[in-house]
């Protein structure tokens, strides 16, 4: 048996690093590792089988409802080596599975030596693990490739075998073949993580640096801080300083997860585990800093910090004004748990007060809303995502532009765009779709390979902005779902961009301003003032639409006055029921916002702010 | 009770329902499978006497009667004489006063020459026929089963027997109908001997016939710029014609008004004999159970078929207010509103909607292109 009692394994703080084995498994959403994941948990007992629930690790209800990882976590597993006999820890640093997450992934890849490369072998590899795997070959870790679900029928161990294969420069016969389902395979996964895998290596007797790689918000405990020791040693007894702001905190608990808490004396070198030090904000903790001791601090940081940085801009607006107050403390209560989420109050005209938030990208964006939707129970319009534009005006003066509206009206020397690196990887079908998607929408082609015969990996240059706004969509339907996106923010660069601004009789409509390329403002333009024709009620006077660049006028359209609005109908003696009508009438004119004098209501701001392919997930879920 | 007081009289009853109705009424068949109108309108006269008992005990010390409705349903369907036993009995209790108007809905296709007389007898004295259009594929549409030429005859006879105000009922805006039709039912009506109009736009009601065939997508409503039109037409025909709106669905000759309705629309006293009759009696408002075979039930067992009441709240008071004033010529007084709902007014005013004219005389009146943004501006004045 190669499980080992828990009682009797080697313990935190005692275990020496040579028995140590840190590893993360890199796999794309549904490849399957959460189901591997609890299966270790299952082969090395630490979960008994009584309490296994299907993806033990992933926490929140989000998780679990999208299979996706959003924060990491780390157990530690006692095995004993079916090929040396020996008492091994290991240690399972779960990864988040998202390209918005990719400063969190590089983390929690410097925590370790080695890493499962887990390819579903009926899909082969997808963009984000590819691009997790370079990070992780980045870093120097030792790779495991690892086929899973080879139980399914259909199954393709060869064909991604020799794919993994000429990824990684191994041989096709390298690749372990596993079903998380199943469990085959499992124990010689295991067995071969100790042997590939190297100890980590560090200084036992230096001032101790740990490095932090996941950061969580515990309404009970306060900010849970996951780290991973790299020299000397974490105790209960010490004071504790991070690196980056000099700030002391007191260690309240120093533990190992196994996958419940476990308090244990310390940490050593090589060791993964958690403290808590009563700090209430993930900000005073954050991933990637080093945490070091007060009384004997470490002089050099560990390599790789980076504050997180907000990609992706939007408003955030209750539909009902009175719960903006609500909307504040949903914000504040959820920031404590994501150093990465920004905001700050914001005021449209058309949607009354709101907050702007900055986001790591779409999902991150998708992700916070939904929490504050089903977590504060409230109803938001959000507006069409945003990036952070760089205006050099006329008087040389540089200007940050994360709001459309905030884009200055007057000269402007430059303007200077996010650029991302884009991979996709597709069968090779679809090349010609995605050359002309990308094409469309300004990129450059930086190359493109064959991973195996009708699979390929195609590079692009494009700005942020384009795949912003609905790429992925697109990217989706025009490949019947079989490609796969990552990219990496590489820069910035000038675009020929304006700001078109949508007016309502003469008057601008703040939430429905853009700043697009040039080339692109007149579709715009012709696409908002039509759709918004369509969704505005006729007004007791014309309402012209207009689209503008500046005074420019490049679109417009024409609501028609109304001209009869009363029901010419007999009631007889139940004016009752005509005074109900008219109550609810009533309450629907209460719901319009006020653009200058045109009613608009807030059902026509939702259906112009959102794609259609928004609406259609909207609708799906409803379905659902 | 210091108020005047009327009362209608509901005959829930038809042969056929038309696809277009969403009044309370019912077939024969719907009542009791196989039946007639005979069979299961037996004893229904006799039910509104005993109804207008429990009114009798309510409205102690009221004034004479000032009018009598009897809508429907088809009230014709009920044999002159049974009708005249409840207006027997009223007169007995409450007291008709002497310029009393009584009048009844009918359906030109069920009345002769005989019938209309034998009503006129009974003291029915103000009569209006159901015409809706004079275009055959229109009653087509809403499934009447008239022939046009019916209304001539009836509009005659009633002449004829002694009915000195006799009156029609147009509906506008159905499916199919073209201005031309329109034209032609407006002048058809007008060549009638009548003294009154009423022409109602045709609203789609859910859960008719006609709702469902629209949402199949079997017809189309017509937009309402059209039905805006045929408004404005029907106003300047009746107009020249020497009909003047009294409210914005009722014209009439001078005299050919009808109290019943401004009764209504003046907040007067009113209690509604029969199924789903509405009741107002000084601010509080009730109604009766809807089905004939409730009301049938609760009356036999001496209950009362009052189903629920409202008392109106001050803001419900003025919202009806608003509502039946603005659709009368002499409007709303402005010193009755807030300054705040005045102002919300001006645009109106400057776009032509209220008349000037009467604003500086302290009135609130809706001009030809103002009437038929009625709804839009009781919503202004009362947000």
């Amino acid at each position: 048996m190669p499980a080992i009692d828990l009682a009797k394994a080697p313990q935190p703080a005692s275990t020496d690093p040579a028995q140590i084995r840190n590893f993360c498994i890199i796999a794309h959403i549904d490849h399957g590792k959460s189901t591997l994941a609890d299966r270790m948990l299952g082969i090395t007992e630490v979960v008994e089988q009584r309490n296994m629930r299907a993806q033990y690790l992933d926490r929140m209800d989000i998780e679990r409802e999208r299979g996706i990882t959003i924060k990491s976590q780390a157990v530690r597993l006692p095995w004993r080596s079916g090929i040396d006999g020996q008492e091994y820890i290991l240690n399972m640093i779960d990864t988040p599975g998202h390209v918005d997450f990719t400063y969190e992934v590089s983390r929690s890849l410097a925590a370790c030596e080695g890493a499962v490369l887990l390819v579903d072998c009926a899909q082969g590899i997808e963009a984000q693990t590819l691009a997790n795997l370079y990070l992780a070959m980045e870093n120097n870790l030792t790779i495991i490739p690892v086929l899973n679900k080879i139980d399914l029928p259909a199954a393709q161990p060869e064909k991604f075998a020799e794919e993994l294969a000429k990824l990684i420069g191994c041989q096709p016969e390298d690749c372990l073949r596993v079903s998380g389902k199943t469990g085959a395979g499992v124990v010689e996964l295991l067995d071969q993580i100790v042997k590939q895998i190297p100890a980590p290596v560090g200084d036992a007797n230096a001032p101790a640096r740990a490095l932090i790689f996941d950061s969580v918000y515990d309404t009970y405990r306060g900010v849970v801080t996951y780290v991973r020791v790299v020299d000397g040693h974490l105790s209960t007894r010490d004071q504790i300083q991070m690196f980056s702001t000099g700030v002391r905190h007191e260690m309240l608990e120093v533990g190992v997860i196994s996958p419940e808490p476990v308090v244990s004396k310390g940490l050593g070198v090589g060791e993964v585990g958690y403290v808590i030090t009563g700090v209430k904000d993930v900000r005073q903790s954050r991933v990637g800093d080093t945490i070091t001791t007060y009384h004997n601090p470490t002089k050099k940081a560990l390599a790789g910090y980076k504050d997180p940085k907000p990609m992706v801009f939007s408003g955030l607006f209750p539909l009902d004004g009175a719960e903006y107050p609500m909307l504040r403390e949903a914000l504040d209560k959820l920031q404590l748990n994501d150093a990465a989420l920004v905001y700050e109050p914001e005021t449209s005209a058309a949607l009354g007060f709101g907050f702007r938030c900055g986001f790591l990208g779409l999902l991150h964006m998708e992700i916070v809303r939904e929490r504050l939707e089903r977590e504060a129970g409230l109803s938001l319009i959000s507006t069409a995502p945003s990036v952070v534009y760089r205006v050099v005006r006329g008087d040389g003066k540089e200007l940050i532009v994360t709001n459309p509206s905030e884009f200055p009206n007057d000269k402007i020397e430059a303007v200077f765009e996010p650029i991302v690196r884009a991979t996709v990887l597709a069968p090779a079908e679809f090349i010609g779709a995605i050359m002309e998607l990308c094409q469309e929408r300004r990129g450059t082609l930086l190359g493109m390979d064959y991973l195996s015969e009708d699979r390929v990996e195609i590079r692009y240059t494009l700005p942020l902005a384009e795949i912003v706004f609905d790429f992925f969509d697109q990217l989706k339907s025009k490949t019947r779902g079989y490609a796969s996106l990552d990219y990496e923010p590489i820069g910035e660069a000038e675009g020929d961009l304006v700001k078109v601004d949508i007016l309502l009789q003469s008057e601008g409509v703040d939430a429905f301003s853009a700043i697009v390329h040039k080339d692109k403002a007149y579709a715009y333009g012709v696409m908002m003032t039509s759709k918004l024709r369509e969704l505005i009620p006729r007004q007791q006077f014309e309402v012209p639409i207009q689209a503008a660049i500046g005074s420019r006028i490049i679109a417009r359209e024409s609501i028609r006055a109304i001209r009869k609005d009363v029901l010419a109908k007999c009631y007889g003696g139940d004016i009752s029921r005509k005074r109900k009508l008219l109550e609810k009438q009533k309450e629907g004119k209460k719901r319009m916002k006020m653009v200058g004098r045109v009613e608009v209501p807030q059902e026509a701001f939702i259906a112009a702010l959102t794609t259609d392919a928004d609406v259609d997930k909207a609708k799906a879920k409803a379905k659902g | 009770m210091s108020r005047p007081l009327s009362f209608y009289i509901h005959i829930p009853y038809c042969v056929k329902r038309c696809g277009y109705c969403d009044f309370n009424t019912y077939t024969p068949g719907e009542l009791k499978a196989g039946s007639d109108i005979a069979e299961v309108s037996t004893g229904y006269i006799d039910l509104l006497i005993t109804e207008s008992k429990i009114a009798k005990g309510k409205l102690q010390g009221s004034k004479p009667i000032e009018t009598i409705f009897f809508g429907g349903g088809t009230p014709t369907l009920m044999e002159p004489a049974d009708l005249g036993r409840v207006l027997d009995s009223l007169k007995s209790d409450f007291g008709f006063a002497t310029n009393i108007e009584i009048t009844i809905e009918a359906n030109p296709d069920t009345v002769s020459r005989e019938k209309l007389a034998a009503l006129r007898n009974v003291g029915i004295n103000r009569i209006s026929f159901g015409m809706q259009s004079a275009a055959t594929h229109v009653l087509a549409v809403l499934d009447r089963t008239h022939n046009p030429e019916n209304v001539v005859k009836a509009t005659n006879w009633a002449r004829e027997v002694g009915f000195d105000q006799v009156s029609v009922d147009l509906i506008y805006g159905t499916p199919g109908e073209t201005i031309e039709d329109w034209r032609a039912t407006i002048k058809s009506a007008l060549e009638l001997p009548i003294t009154h109009i009423s022409a109602y736009a045709l609203i789609v009601e859910d859960g008719t016939k006609l709702a469902a065939q629209v949402k199949r997508g079997e017809i189309v409503i017509p937009d309402d710029d059209q039905t805006a039109d045929k408004y404005l037409i029907a106003d300047e025909e009746f107009s020249k014609a020497g009909f003047n709106w009294y409210e914005l669905s009722n014209w009439s000759k001078a005299g050919g008004e009808c109290r019943h309705n401004i009764a209504y629309w003046e907040g007067a006293n009113w209690w509604g004999l029969g199924p789903g009759a509405h009741s107002h009696i000084d601010g509080e408002r009730f109604w009766n159970v809807k089905h004939p075979n409730a009301y049938r039930e609760r009356l036999e067992a001496d209950q009362s078929p009052i189903m629920d009441s409202e008392v109106l709240s001050f803001e419900q008071k003025e919202s009806e207010r608003v509502m039946l004033e603005i659709r009368l010529p002499g409007g709303i007084a402005k010193s009755s509103l807030t300054a705040q709902s005045l102002a919300r007014l001006e645009s109106y005013l400057t776009g032509g909607q209220i008349s000037r004219e009467y604003w500086d005389q302290g009135q609130i009146s809706l001009t030809l292109s103002g009437r038929l943004m009625a709804d839009r501006i009781v919503r202004e004045i009362l947000l």
